[in-house]
């Protein structure tokens, strides 16, 4: 009986100390969330300006052959490069699973990968993919890192054969949902940077032109220039949906990590009142004993 | 007198804002000094340093690549780094120049990739050049 009690007891005190670790991974998630949330809501002015400046060139583009630059050139046929952006760490619920559920989409033949996140490089290379580069961003990652991330992506559509570019990603819908989703960046065609979730919302009069735009001097010329706009665009959406998908990441181990440490706390409630019965249940027939002892003895 | 309003916007926040008299930008075409009431100009930024003029006194900031947008009342930059020269760390942007330095070496094989270094390699160049300027007396 005495064993039974230790064990329990044991038992009890190691779900604690899980608890207690889960706990503080989900306060860490939760904090690490609201970085990258605030790091979507700074670039936002950002991505306004870019977008305004960006909008006389969509008519201009229509109108001349002459302006449109490859990084919008829809070609017929050719590779895709997938941009996958998973974890680092796990223990973070579906998120990964459900990601890489998605590569078995794209074609192994005709799809190249690039990736963020270790989770997704040791898949592909289980899955006997062609990983080109994997890339390694910390947390509060700088945007220049991001841009290394686009600018490879950028190099590589550059060589020809590469049709479009898809970011195959984790959208953040809000705390408790997270959709994976691809996106593709390339080839441009809408230079909408809006995204509604995360530091956006939808609101078009942000991104409208307002009053008369005057006639620019362009330096050294409208197409030169549209032509070092564009990869700022690109750009600037990867590292936009890097910051999304790790949004996702924390919302999603934070919920993660909540669920673990509700479970943790309702074994600890079912334990001790086991150990609790067992207590009781061993005071009982001591006092029997004793009692009965007695009764014999008088 | 008129004032420049200058907004600097990098992704990661907006670097600077305020109103101005005169802004001397790295423009592709090679630096230029841009007062009130010019004309509507549109033109690629390379990493460089940023010199504004405000209330007499000047403050530098090293910045990335970027593009300007001039109106003639406005200034706006979206860059990809912005950093005043008094938050400039040294002795890191000495170790990114170094770094930089290397890459641009070991960089034979693509021509982008060797583009890309030699960016990398100019803005942190661009760091250590608005530092030194400001606190080396040798300079003065």
């Amino acid at each position: 009986m005495a064993a039974n009690t230790r064990d329990i007891r044991r038992r009890i005190k190691s779900v604690k100390n899980t608890a207690q670790i889960t706990k503080a991974m989900q306060m860490v998630a939760a904090s690490k969330m609201r970085k990258a949330q605030l790091a979507a809501i700074a670039s936002r002015p950002y991505a306004q300006e870019l977008s305004r400046l960006l909008l006389p060139f969509s008519n201009a583009v229509n109108e001349d052959e002459n302006l449109v630059h490859p990084l919008m050139s829809v070609k017929p046929e050719g590779k895709d490069l997938v941009l996958l952006i998973s974890t680092d760490k796990g223990l973070c619920g579906a998120l990964n699973t459900n990601i890489l559920k998605e590569v078995s989409r794209f074609a192994p033949e005709t799809t190249e990968f690039v990736c963020v996140g270790k989770k997704g490089v040791q898949f592909l290379a289980r899955a006997k993919r062609t990983v080109l580069a994997d890339f390694h961003l910390k947390d509060n990652f700088p945007f220049l890192e991001a841009k290394e991330v686009a600018k490879f992506c950028i190099e590589r559509f550059a060589q020809g054969d590469i049709k479009r570019i898809v970011v195959l990603y984790t959208h953040y819908v809000n705390t408790l949902v997270q959709a994976p989703s691809e996106r593709v960046v390339v080839p441009v065609q809408s230079f909408d940077v809006g995204h509604a979730n995360l530091g956006h919302d939808n609101e078009k009069s942000d991104t409208e032109v307002k009053g008369e735009v005057p006639e620019y001097i362009l330096e050294p010329n409208a197409r030169d220039f549209l032509g070092s706009l564009l990869p700022h665009f690109v750009c600037y959406k990867i590292f936009h949906l890097i910051l999304e998908a790790r949004a996702s990441e924390h919302s999603s181990r934070m919920v993660a990590m909540k669920n673990a440490t509700d479970n943790a706390k309702q074994i600890i409630k079912d334990l001790t009142l086991e150990y609790n019965k067992i207590r009781q249940a061993s005071i009982t027939t001591e006092i029997l004993e004793i009692a009965s002892a007695q009764m014999i003895l008088s | 007198m008129l004032t420049l309003k200058l907004e600097i916007f990098t992704p990661e926040a907006v670097a600077y804002r305020d109103d101005v008299e005169m802004v001397l930008i790295p423009a592709e075409l090679g630096d230029m000094g841009v007062y009130p009431m010019h004309v509507p100009f549109m033109t690629r930024i390379l990493p460089g340093e940023l010199i504004v003029t405000k209330g007499g006194e000047t403050i530098s900031l090293a910045v990335g690549e970027g593009l300007a947008e001039i109106t003639q009342s406005n200034v706006r930059l979206l860059v990809d780094m912005a950093i005043e020269e008094r938050f400039i760390d040294e002795k890191a942007a000495e170790e990114a120049v170094a770094r930089a330095q290397q890459e641009v070496r070991e960089a034979l094989m693509g021509s982008q990739v060797e583009a890309a270094a030699q960016i990398a390699l100019l803005k942190s160049l661009a760091q250590l050049k608005v530092r030194r300027r400001q606190y080396s007396p040798a300079v003065k």
